[in-house]
């Protein structure tokens, strides 16, 4: 399936490709980087993706924080992780070389846009001695190391739109699809479907940019194709997929799509009450268009009023879902508190980034778990869920919806902005096989009490404002079982406690199992929870193949620990859990199990690479028994955190 | 499975009273508020399953408990973000809301002023008696400038909100102010109050007999009440005194009393409170609390869409355009592809 015209460049079949497009922000990189992303999808790979946004809206053009990046891997068989290292690195300008040259092995190619490389861009991007002249790296010898391809990308971009009528500046913006043309030549994919974008995208009065754009990719892609400028294409064929039907998705719009999709299921509307907040403000943009699912969404004044409007749509009868970000989570605590303590369903999310406080909003971290399990005043006890993948992030949510139905209780659901920005190819699910979430309101008046409980499940009955004869009181004053009386006896309160605990720890044996692959028992198990899967997958498919006895266990369910875990993890000699955190599933392992687990933790607002873990695994496996040094830097807590070059 | 019934009208006050104890202190001003609410509800032509009192923290906030309605006692300050929630839910329910000088002005002052912005259609009791009662005696932002409390030994120095003109600041559509032993004329407010389609901020002044006593009795003290309040009427020029003998007449941007005996009656404001613009009203709301008299009742009363109204009716007609949407083809939208 491609248009490349018949060359004499020989065509090359490789399994797998890792790219990174990165420029200015307002080089076009992340549109760059969804329709190769796309086109591969169609080809047949199997790809994951990571985006790399900045933090700024717009940092001064051409400067290193303005840079953007977006990394696509895709390949003939599945993988997990969108790669530790890209072998084709596109730089559209010198800062966008500076910032991600370091990911860059030798040998590896790198394309840079030659019309950038001039002085002032040179200087903004830091590339000056001392005295303030200017380096070019592509004159001193400095990427001398890697297969450096320079093209004018600028003047191929105003040439090939000449005839469009475009201002000048409108003609430049074209360079991106220049790029763009020149890597469907190199990895033989096809333009239709980007042109088919590219037409839909601009329409109307706006086709001419539409008609410049594709001119542009076709000269990229004429321009890789005539010249010398790559030896060799490259095919990368399909990858062996179950069969279904596919799309492409991304974590936030999984989740927004599993809202849809909760309020079909149980027949009850949706109310999603948010404050804009990075990585999670997709969500509620998606969402907002979805009136005719039954799905409301409320933007509020501010994060304690999105989750408040969300426990009082609960009450009224709605599924209230509130979803932020770290930060947003620490301000709804109370709120959360109230919801635990007047037994309403509430499902919350949380799209993890980089703290604390402000952090990185743009990148990625999984350190809100402690908060998630324990951040209440008092005794607040609530389930916690997390997603491992793009696509997972829809069951997740589902699951997230039927615990909060079902025993009557806030849940915390945790995804990243890893997995939020991050796509896979997901198989559709069959409708018809969607998970039954049952929903049934209180309408008999007699024997009723707000405070009824299920016997099995310990939730209580939902009964809405408007049913005859139920009327009632809730509230966050503590209260006697049934009745829902104001009590403040202290025997009360300690069964209350006790029995709001209980009601959230058997979900235990009602939730995810674990997953888990390799082999039963060894010297050797990797446990980790949330988008940590791909990385951990990786690493100990890279160990298996390596004849090491390593297995993994992946936890969907994190709070409370399903029932099944500590049998599993106590068929291992050791235990190692790798986080993008300070160690907090290996805190709760610790204090639940006595288990000396190892820690190995990341906090650099990226994803762990499969070869750093797999380093470490061989370091674990190395270590003779009876060696206690479960916190990879003990004293130091991971002062020396980084890998250098020689694999240390 | 019973078949539920609506509850059979006519309801009385009885029907709105709970089998739980009330707690307030004795003498509290918030009896005679229970007892106007207790009043005016059954004669609203509203069946009992439909009421939902919401509330924050505090004295005023234990309101719910003793209305035999749904209820709802939240979170401190949060009680208007709940209702948005309630109310965009069902918004056939008559939401409520017993608020305090503290709950709603201080920590609530944020979810207070977007939900009078929005025009959500709640009505707001907000007992005011100038002091935080239930934590026992710290100052509130209504307490008056050199007060001497708890947490301020040495006077409170903030200057403190007028609620009216804060509430009409936030351009609410109803606003109102009564006082707790003024019953019939709390009971109209409130009649006037749940007759409003729209947000209805009604300021109560409440006595505090226990850590403010006697806040308002300068004011509302039955001897000098005539000289210091002034009952503003739609329609009615503003007198007020003892002896019915004193009008209020705009002298540029200043509001003047005058001699009625020497003042042509259409000198005299009269109230409109259907008056798009608030100017007026938040000139007479603002006039200096000693030298000229508060005004209570009705200054404000004015139509506009409800939040949860326009919000149910843009998503009826996005319903209406596409249809009730369909599951499979949105998951199965965007770029597809079949594996065989």
């Amino acid at each position: 399936m491609s248009n490349a015209t018949a060359t004499t460049h020989p065509l090359k079949t490789l399994d797998q490709v890792v790219i990174r497009f990165a420029g200015d922000s307002g080089d076009g990189m992340q549109i760059t980087g969804n329709e190769f992303t796309k086109t591969s999808a169609i080809v047949g790979n199997d790809l994951a993706t990571l985006p790399d946004f900045p933090a700024e809206i717009r940092a001064p053009a051409g400067t290193l924080p303005g840079v953007s990046g977006f990394q696509v891997r895709f390949s003939s068989h599945d993988i997990h992780t969108p790669g530790d290292e890209p072998d084709v690195l596109v730089a559209m300008n010198p800062a966008a070389l500076k910032v991600n040259l370091p990911d860059v092995r030798p040998g590896k190619t790198i394309i840079v846009n030659v019309a950038t490389f001039v002085e002032k861009e040179l200087a903004k991007a830091l590339y000056v001695k001392p005295d303030g002249s200017t380096i070019n790296p592509l004159a001193d010898g400095s990427l001398d190391k890697y297969r450096v391809i320079q093209v004018d990308l600028n003047k191929l971009a105003i040439e090939s739109t000449k005839e469009f009528g475009l201002t000048p500046k409108e003609s430049l913006r074209c360079k991106n699809f220049v790029a763009l043309g020149m890597m469907y030549w190199l990895y033989h994919r096809p333009l239709e479907p980007t042109v088919k974008w590219l037409r839909s995208y601009f329409k109307g009065d706006k086709s001419s940019l539409a008609d410049a754009n594709i001119a542009a990719m076709k000269a990229g892609h004429a321009y890789a194709d005539t010249t010398d400028l790559f030896h060799e294409q490259f095919e990368i064929p399909k990858a062996p997929m179950a069969p279904g039907v596919y799309r492409n998705v991304m974590g936030n719009q999984a989740v927004g799509l599993a809202f849809a999709a909760a309020a079909k299921i149980t027949g009850v509307p949706v109310f999603y009450g948010s404050y804009p907040i990075t990585p999670a403000s997709d969500v509620l943009h998606q969402i907002s268009k979805y009136k005719s699912y039954g799905v409301i969404t409320f933007q509020a004044e501010d994060e304690i009023a999105a989750i408040a409007s969300a426990i009082g749509a609960s009450f009224a009868g709605m599924i209230g879902v509130t979803g932020s970000s770290g930060p947003g989570i620490a301000l709804k605590t109370e709120a959360i508190g109230l919801a635990v303590m007047t037994e309403l369903p509430v499902v919350i999310l949380d799209v993890q980034r980089g703290g604390p406080s402000t952090g990185l909003p743009t990148k990625t971290e999984q350190a809100d778990l402690l908060q998630a399990v324990f951040g209440r005043n008092s005794e607040a006890p609530v389930p916690v869920v997390a997603a491992s993948s793009p696509a997972d992030c829809f069951d997740r949510t589902l699951e997230a919806v039927r615990l909060a139905t079902k025993y009557m209780t806030p849940v915390l659901l945790l995804t990243d902005g890893y997995l939020a920005n991050g796509s896979e190819p997901w198989k559709l699910p069959d409708i018809e096989a969607l998970p039954k979430i049952d929903v049934r309101f209180r309408t008999d008046p007699s024997g009723f009490l707000p405070y009824l409980r299920d016997p099995k499940t310990l939730a209580r009955v939902w009964a809405k404002p408007g049913t005859p004869g139920l009327e009632h009181r809730i509230g966050g004053i503590e209260k006697r079982d049934g009745t829902g009386n104001i009590s403040y006896d202290p025997e009360n309160h300690d069964s209350m406690v006790r029995l709001r605990w209980k009601k959230v720890m058997n979900i235990a044996s009602d939730c995810a199992a674990p997953l888990v692959a390799g082999p039963g028992r060894g010297p050797l198990l990797l446990l980790g929870w949330g988008s940590t899967l791909g990385s951990i997958t990786g690493a100990v498919e890279m160990a298996t193949a390596h004849n090491m006895p390593v297995a993994r266990c992946h936890l969907q369910q994190v709070w409370p620990f399903p029932a099944q875990l500590e049998s599993i993890l106590k068929r291992y000699e050791r235990v190692l859990i790798p986080e993008m955190n300070m160690g907090q599933l290996w805190r709760l392992v610790r204090s639940e199990y006595a288990i000396q687990a190892f820690s190995f933790t990341k906090v650099q607002g990226r994803p762990f690479t499969t070869s750093e873990l797999y380093r470490k695994i061989r370091e674990v496996i190395a270590l003779p028994p009876g060696s206690s040094k479960p916190l990879d830097s003990a004293a130091s807590y991971g002062v020396a955190a980084s890998y250098d070059e020689s694999g240390g | 499975m019973v078949t539920p019934t609506p509850s059979p009208l006519p309801l009385t006050k009885n029907d709105f009273k709970t089998d739980q104890e009330v707690r307030w202190c004795p003498g509290c001003g918030d009896y005679a508020i229970l007892n106007a609410v207790q009043t005016v509800f059954p004669t609203l032509g509203i069946p009992k399953e439909k009421f939902v009192v919401v509330s924050g923290i505090g004295c005023s906030s234990r309101l719910p408990y003793y209305v035999n309605t749904y209820g709802f006692h939240s979170i401190h300050g949060r009680a208007p973000a709940v209702a948005t929630g309630i109310k965009i839910a069902n918004p056939e329910l008559s939401v409520w809301i017993g608020t305090g000088d503290g709950d709603a002005l201080s920590i609530g002052g944020n979810h207070l002023i977007h939900a009078m912005r929005r025009n959500l259609d709640v009505k707001v009791l907000m007992f005011n008696n100038r002091i935080y009662g239930l934590t026992k005696g710290q100052f509130s932002p209504t307490s008056e400038v050199g007060k001497v409390t708890k947490s301020t030994p040495y006077g409170v120095v903030d200057i403190p909100f007028n609620p009216l003109s804060v509430a009409l600041g936030a351009g609410a559509t109803f606003v109102a102010r009564s006082v707790d032993v003024m019953s019939k004329h709390l009971i109209g407010v409130l009649q006037r109050a749940a007759a409003h389609k729209g947000f209805a901020f009604v300021e109560i002044y409440q006595n505090c007999n226990i850590f403010n006593d006697e806040a308002f009795e300068h004011i509302v003290g039955k001897e000098v009440r005539d000289d210091h309040l002034v009952d503003v009427e739609h329609g009615k020029p503003l007198k007020f005194g003892k002896a019915r003998d004193k009008g209020i007449k705009l002298n540029g941007f200043s509001p003047e009393i005058v001699p009625l005996a020497t003042t042509p009656e259409d000198d005299l404001i009269i109230w409109d409170e259907k008056e798009p613009s608030s100017a007026l009203a938040y000139l007479i709301a603002r006039m200096p609390e000693g030298t000229m008299p508060q005004p209570i009742g009705v200054l404000r009363a004015v139509e506009a869409p409800t939040f949860d109204a326009s919000i149910r009716h843009q998503a009826d007609e996005v319903q209406k355009k596409e249809g009730s949407g369909d599951l499979r083809k949105l998951l199965y939208s965007g770029d597809t592809w079949e594996v065989k």
